[in-house]
């Protein structure tokens, strides 16, 4: 599989997908995509970089633990619910806010952060699962 | 449509549970894999099927303009698809792992925990 | 909850805060710690005898609270006279035993254990006893029977111990059941549940076609805790215990609750054809079988323990006649009972606890050595046998007023009564003046008088039957009238007094002496010719209960050989043939197969992705190999991932995608690696076979979908979520809408499980095999 021009061609695909990934959790509220499709395709990207250079390059790259990332998801999309406390509704009720950044107003809402959660869950918990499996290779 | 479907779902299910019939771990992990994709495509069905667009709502509406597929059943199993891979891997690790240890991908062997000729238990008090 | 209350409150718990605190005394104080635990029974014996001045002028104290509101329990507690007996008996007999047990196991290792369990006991049975709702009896019932398993198996090194723990809870446990189903029979029938209205109540219980039903259920429990006949034999063998524990739970207190719940239902459950032939019956029959058992014995505990089994016959018995003379019969006896029968047992640990040996047999002349417990055995055992100027023999008169003047029935209890009677007063002084008189004989252990707290408990218990008899009038008015007028539910005078007068009862009381002191002498004849015919029947129910045990373990065995036999393709076998069964036997049994289907008329391009998905799903069962398995895996995702985008679903087919190609790798990593075997060994038969069960699970999957998808369809939910996913929660994305905000809930769950996966994974990668997975294997093989 390490042949020259997919190792040449990885690091590009790699960061595409990566892009891509974020682009489609950021739109997924309003048009096909959201977290668990973002999440499997930089899961995607990184199985690529792994079977291209080795797990250890992406463990590198990605620099903190797959679990990690999937526990720190996990927090945000369970904290994001609990600002519901503050304003008095059920927990999880999504909550919304239309600031004015630089003359451009952004949707900010506890489900955006939701989602990021399920994001980086997929994104931590497949990454650890497809790594742990690649890795066996090697060893 | 769904008459179609229905003996696609059939099919799935048969070709999935004859695999998990067999005594080979890997041929069960293959009829599991078919198994939620039967799964997946009996709630499908049951929600009804439509050529209709996609449930998506155009930017300048607040409600679907047309007839649209039914979102109930695609948010359901869109989270299932998920997890059935998560539980396919955990099977698959744990069929690798049993191996390992065992040797053998023969259910009929694996007979740790379940011993054959198991002795009876003592009787006294 | 006033002040009053709350105090009783306090004082039930007084029992289980002491069971707490007895570990940590006794390590502090050892034996000495008895004296300290003491103070825990003597301040609940003071509370009740505070309500002594109004329950005994017929006012029942009831208070509690709500347990559990939206079920309408409530925990409540109901003092009339014969809870408040009761609860005095247990408290006061309770505080003897404690400073007994510190004396009788001193220095035992366990002792802080063994205080611990008893004072748990002691908790459990107050509750019983002053429990009003019928969820509380039933708790505190199976509480008592749960601390006396551990109480019988305290010394658990021993065989003997644990089988009669075992029996002892197996007996009183499956009684229990019976009194709970009893009991719901009971609110069922009258819609109460609890005593006080049940008691209120009149005729409702017995005129409520359930009244059988209620009736055998409750004799159930009754029956097996106060060891009747043929459940009696778990209270010998229960005898394995330590003294303190026979003398308190096995003669005193827990098996005296069958009798009590008897007495309690009386005055609604009584008073019938089938109550006052059955309890009779019963109670007649264990009262001649216990004192004939008990005369076979030797050993101290044993006799004591045959005559205990006797006397709740006795009780049963009279509680059966429900006359007002029964029950007052009944009433005394039971109060003269516990005192006697205690201090008789703790002579017996005495006697044990100072020679070293509780058989008759081999006991003599001990009244120099030991006379402070040789004077205590001898009250204890002139109540016992009736005489004069003690309490048992106003029991006994009464008990003789009771039956001697009625006619056919009652005769024959009489003669029951006169001969139980007689051999009892024998077994009396066989244990409390054989061990004493005639020569001296050697005992393992040099004999001389025990410790005060060994002889306390006896002799103040031994005492009071005397006082009782003495002071009659007074106990009378305190204890036998009021518990007398709750067991007959009307008020009720007792009256008999120690002074004799001439009359039938006089003269049996005369005659029942007379064959005792006959009975008395000839014991050793008496003994041997027991112990012949018991050799000739040869089976009893204690080996019935052996026998029971061993075929219900064979029995399970057998069972799960069956059920469980370790061949995974025998579970899958069965799980899907129920599956099968479950979706096809109702659709045949009801006839609701689907409408014939119109053919489907589908464009070229999805009949193609249709082939495509049955290629792959034929190609997947067939595969010989692992790389065209893994491919046609592909295929077939693919082409559900196809259908998923031509129906609406791009998500769903995104998603689908990304997971196939990643299962795919996975696939082919792990595969790679493993000399897993794809092709399938089974016999052509097993094919055929597996085969058609899958296919009728497919087939009955099919059908179920295409008689669903011929329905109606209530779009109702998905129209919800279409019209208020921008509305009300500013997304376009109905699917995601519904993922992240509308069911979020359900989102965070499921992502949890994959985290939880992904840990799994993690670690069962990392766990290296052990080094003895060779042995493993041997195993496997």
């Amino acid at each position: 599989m390490r042949t020259l021009i997919f190792r040449t061609a990885a690091p590009f695909i790699t960061a595409l997908m990566l892009l891509l990934s974020v682009f489609v959790l950021l739109r997924g509220h309003n048009d096909p995509g959201g977290g668990f499709i973002g999440g499997l395709i930089a899961v995607a990207a990184f199985a690529v970089q792994g079977i291209a250079f080795g797990v250890p390059v992406v463990r590198r790259a990605i620099y903190f633990h797959p679990m990690a990332i999937a526990g720190s998801g996990l927090l945000l999309a369970a904290l994001s619910g609990v600002l519901s406390y503050a304003f008095a509704v059920p927990y999880l009720s999504g909550l919304w806010s239309a600031p004015s950044l630089f003359g451009v107003t952004v949707d900010v809402s506890t489900v955006l952060f939701f989602d990021i959660g399920v994001y980086l869950v997929v994104v931590g918990g497949i990454t650890s699962i497809a790594l742990s499996l690649e890795e066996r290779e090697d060893g | 449509m769904e008459t179609i479907f229905s003996l696609l779902v059939a099919l799935f299910f048969t070709g999935g549970i004859y695999l998990m019939l067999s005594r080979h771990l890997i041929r069960i992990l293959l009829g599991v894999v078919l198994f939620s994709n039967a799964v997946n495509l009996l709630i499908f069905t049951n929600g009804r099927l439509t050529h209709a667009v996609p449930p998506i709502i155009s930017p300048d509406l607040m409600t679907p303009a047309g007839p649209v597929a039914n979102p109930l059943p695609q948010a359901l199993i869109l989270t299932a698809i998920v997890i059935s891979f998560s539980f396919f891997s955990f099977l698959l690790v744990v069929a690798y792992r049993a191996y390992q240890d065992l040797g053998t991908d023969d259910t009929e062997e694996m007979r740790v925990a379940e011993p054959a000729n198991e002795a009876p238990p003592p009787m006294g008090y | 909850m006033q002040r009053g209350t709350f105090l009783t409150f306090i004082v039930l718990l007084l029992p289980l805060l002491g069971a707490a605190l007895a570990p940590l005394l006794t390590r502090w104080a050892g034996g000495k710690a008895g004296w300290l635990l003491a103070i825990v029974p003597s301040l609940v014996f003071l509370h009740f005898l505070g309500m002594l001045g109004m329950v005994s002028e017929g006012q029942p104290i009831t208070g509690g609270f709500d347990w559990i509101p939206s079920l309408g329990v409530r925990f409540s507690w109901l003092l009339d006279g014969l809870s408040l007996t009761f609860a005095l008996l247990i408290s006061g007999i309770g505080t003897l035993i404690l400073i007994y047990a510190g004396g009788y196991l001193d220095g035992h290792p366990q002792q802080g254990r063994f205080f611990s369990f008893i004072l748990l006991f002691m908790g459990a049975m107050l509750g019983l006893v002053v429990s009003d709702s019928f969820l509380m009896l039933f708790v505190f019932w199976e509480l008592t029977s749960i601390t006396s398993f551990l109480l019988i198996g305290f010394d658990h090194e021993r065989e003997a111990s644990r089988r009669a723990a075992l029996q002892a809870l197996l007996v009183t446990g499956l009684g229990g059941l019976s009194l709970l189903a009893g009991l719901l029979v009971v609110t069922q029938a009258t819609g109460f549940n609890d005593l006080s209205t049940l008691l209120g109540s009149g005729d409702a219980l017995r005129s409520s076609p359930l009244y059988m039903a209620a009736f055998v259920l409750v004799l159930g429990g009754a029956f097996t805790k106060s060891a009747q006949f043929p459940f009696h034999f778990w209270l010998p063998n229960a005898m394995e215990a330590p003294t303190p524990v026979s003398a308190y739970l096995h003669s005193a207190t827990m098996v005296k609750a069958g009798v009590y719940l008897l007495m309690r239902l009386n005055p609604v459950m009584g008073d019938t054809a089938a109550w006052e032939t059955v309890l009779p019956l019963f109670g007649g029959t264990t009262l001649l079988v216990g004192t004939l058992l008990a005369v076979r014995q030797t050993d101290l505990k044993l006799m004591l323990a045959y005559t205990t089994v006797a006397s709740l016959g006795l009780l049963v018995m009279l509680t059966g006649f429900g006359s007002e003379l029964a029950v007052e019969a009944a009433v005394l006896y039971l109060i003269a009972h516990s005192l006697f029968k205690g201090a008789l047992f703790m002579v017996a640990g005495l006697l044990d606890h100072e020679t070293g040996t509780r058989d008759v047999t081999a006991l003599g002349g001990l009244r120099k050595a030991m006379p402070i417990t040789f004077a205590a055995a001898l009250l204890a055992a002139l109540s016992m046998g009736g005489l004069p100027l003690f309490f048992g023999f106003l029991a006994k008169e009464e008990i003789y007023a009771a039956l001697g003047f009625g006619n056919g029935w009652a005769a024959l209890a009489t003669l029951v009564a006169v001969a139980g009677n007689s051999l009892m007063f024998a077994v009396a002084f066989a244990v409390a003046l054989k061990p004493f008189i005639g020569a001296e004989r050697k005992t393992p252990k040099q004999a001389h008088e025990g410790p005060v707290s060994l002889w306390l408990g006896p002799l103040v218990l031994a005492l009071a039957g005397l006082l009782a008899g003495l002071a009659s009038g007074w106990v009378h008015a305190g204890f036998s009238s009021p518990m007398a007028s709750a067991v007959a539910g009307r008020a009720v005078e007792v009256t008999i007094s120690t002074v004799p007068h001439i009359g039938m009862a006089l003269l049996l009381s005369a005659v029942t002496v007379g064959l005792g002191i006959a009975a008395y002498l000839s014991l050793g004849t008496l003994r041997g010719g027991m112990a012949a015919l018991l050799t000739t029947i040869g089976w009893g129910p204690d080996r019935g209960f052996d026998q029971f045990v061993r075929g219900m373990l064979h029995a399970s065995v057998g069972v799960t050989r069956i059920v469980q036999n370790g061949r995974m393709d025998t579970y899958m076998t069965v799980t899907f043939v129920c599956v099968a069964a479950v979706l096809l036997v109702p659709m045949i049994l009801f006839g609701e197969f689907p409408a014939v289907p119109v053919f489907p008329d589908l464009q070229l391009h999805e009949w193609a992705i249709i082939l495509m998905a049955v290629i792959g799903i034929g190609a997947v069962v067939y595969a010989k190999s692992r790389l065209v398995a893994i491919v046609s895996l592909g295929i077939q995702g693919l082409a559900v991932a196809l259908l998923f985008m031509l129906f609406g679903a791009p998500d769903l087919s995104f998603t689908q995608f990304m997971i196939e190609t990643l299962s795919v790798v996975i696939l082919a990593l792990v595969m790679t690696r493993l000399r897993l075997a794809l092709s399938d060994h089974r016999p052509l038969g097993q094919k055929l076979f597996d085969m058609s069960v899958a296919g009728l699970c497919g087939a009955g999957f099919g059908l179920l979908l295409l008689k669903v998808t011929q329905q109606p369809f209530n779009d109702a939910l998905s129209q919800f979520f279409n019209a208020y996913s921008r509305t009300i929660a500013h997304g376009r994305n109905v699917v995601n809408v519904i993922i992240v905000d509308f069911r979020g809930f359900d989102t965070l769950g499921e992502i949890a499980v994959v985290m939880i996966t992904g840990l799994a994974i993690l670690a069962l990668i990392r766990i290296r095999a052990k080094p003895d997975a060779g042995k493993a294997k041997e195993i496997g093989r």
